[in-house]
């Protein structure tokens, strides 16, 4: 049995924690609002994009200058999975439902006897595929020192991607990253971003191209410029939904953890208020039968 | 007085203009081009340059851009840039640094075809800088 001063001190320490879950969940949700309002703006420019690509490849239409980011290689030996987690724990089962997903998808490329690449975005999830998969990482991408996400973090990643790709280091690159569907509820994900599918023109977008349309510069080199740009956006907005859906589960995970301390602190004052009476009861006890000694 | 239409101005990381404007000039990659209502359908790329929008008030708003790609149809234009920002807010230090990764995209080229698409950037870069450092 605990001692008084034993469970004071517990008390304290418990509280102590509750001060900082609590803390950690403000600023989440702060943080949370602030990745929302970021995933929001930059929605307008992923939506254009879709629009123009859905347009342009109308135009082409499906001809053979279809550039080979679009079509692939016309194999699938060789595969790059890039998997996007958080760089920072204490958000519930964030990083290792992405890293599992991944994990899953890599077991059974490996048993079709495929070949895997992995690139990391995010510390987490790096540590978490070292473990079984360390001699298939090409790389890791810290974004720790990164305070806001910007387009340019997505470009350098979407950049390496491309670039392996032209030398040819894969066939098909697939992005993990996590849905952000609500605060508390995201949902892993894979996007299959090279070769990128050809995009079906919405019907938006077939009113709009009934004109004719004039290209400057022609508009196979126009797709050549747009497909590796719209491979920077795909990623661009996987980072910020991964943001999003990070604070949204630090922010609920914060939450449990400041009521699991709540309860945690009921029960020991609980414990130390009936171990306090017993004590005196026992004094008391004391005090009377030495009264009645005399 | 010319008619107004919509212009959109729209950066990865969010949407900057979004109003009724007169006219629009746009560095297109094959020269400058004007574009104001009831423009024919056209679908450029953009080089780094000076957007200048004179809205629907007559004030004109200028804006410097990082290559993109603008979509014009007869009921508007949207203007998709890599990177936007207002002339009044532009970062010197970034736009130096931009100058100075082209140098040595230059210097890196290894074949004739990407030197000269290199050096084809660094100087629409080094003309752009000319043009808004008087601003």
């Amino acid at each position: 049995m605990p001692s008084l001063k034993d469970l004071r001190n517990r008390i304290a320490s418990v509280k102590a924690t509750q001060k900082i879950t609590k803390a950690m969940q403000m600023v989440a949700a702060a943080k949370l609002r602030r990745a929302q309002e970021a995933a929001e703006a930059a929605r307008p420019y992923s939506e254009r994009m879709g629009a123009v690509l859905a347009n342009i490849t109308q135009a082409i239409g499906g001809g053979g200058e279809a550039p080979a980011l679009m079509t692939g290689t016309g194999k699938d030996d060789v595969h790059l999975l890039v998997v996007c987690t958080a760089e920072r724990g204490l958000c519930g089962g964030f990083n290792s439902q992405i890293a599992r997903l991944a994990r899953d998808h890599i077991r059974k490329l490996l048993a079709d006897g495929k070949q895997v690449k992995i690139i990391c975005v995010g510390k987490k999830g790096f540590d978490i595929l070292r473990r079984d998969y360390a001699a298939l990482i090409l790389e890791r991408v810290d974004l720790r020192e990164v305070k806001t996400l910007g387009f340019v973090n997505a470009d350098a990643i979407a950049k390496k991607v491309i670039q392996l790709f032209n030398e040819g280091g894969f066939d098909i690159c697939t992005l993990f990253y996590s849905q952000f569907k609500s605060v508390i509820s995201q949902v892993p994900t894979t996007q299959q971003i090279i070769p990128a599918g050809v995009p079906t023109a919405t019907a938006e977008a077939t009113d709009g191209g009934s004109a004719v349309y004039e290209y400057e510069p022609e508009p196979g080199e126009i797709l050549s410029d747009l497909i590796p740009r719209n491979i920077s956006v795909q990623v661009f907005r996987a980072l910020l939904e991964n943001a999003a859906g990070e604070m949204g589960a630090k922010m609920s995970a914060m939450d449990n953890a400041t009521r699991n301390a709540g309860d945690m602190i009921n029960k020991l004052s609980i414990t130390y208020n009936r171990q306090r009476q017993a004590q005196i009861t026992k004094e008391l006890i004391e005090i009377i039968s030495g009264a009645e000694a005399l | 007085m010319a008619e107004a239409f919509k212009f959109e101005l729209v950066s990865p990381e969010r949407l900057l203009v979004s109003e009724q404007v007169e006219s629009v000039v746009i560095p297109g990659a094959e020269g400058e081009m004007t574009v104001m209502a009831h423009h024919a359908p056209v679908m450029t790329t953009i080089k780094p340059g000076v957007v200048t929008v004179k809205t629907a008030e007559g004030k004109a708003e200028r804006y410097v851009v990082f290559g993109g790609f603008a979509d014009i149809v007869p009921a508007g234009c949207t203007l998709l840039a890599e990177s936007a920002v207002h002339v009044a807010d532009i970062d010197r230090a970034d736009l130096a640094r931009r100058i100075q990764e082209a140098r040595e995209d230059v210097a890196d080229a290894k074949d004739d075809e990407t030197r000269s698409k290199a050096e084809q950037f660094l100087s629409q870069l080094t003309t752009l800088e000319g043009a808004i450092l008087p601003a």
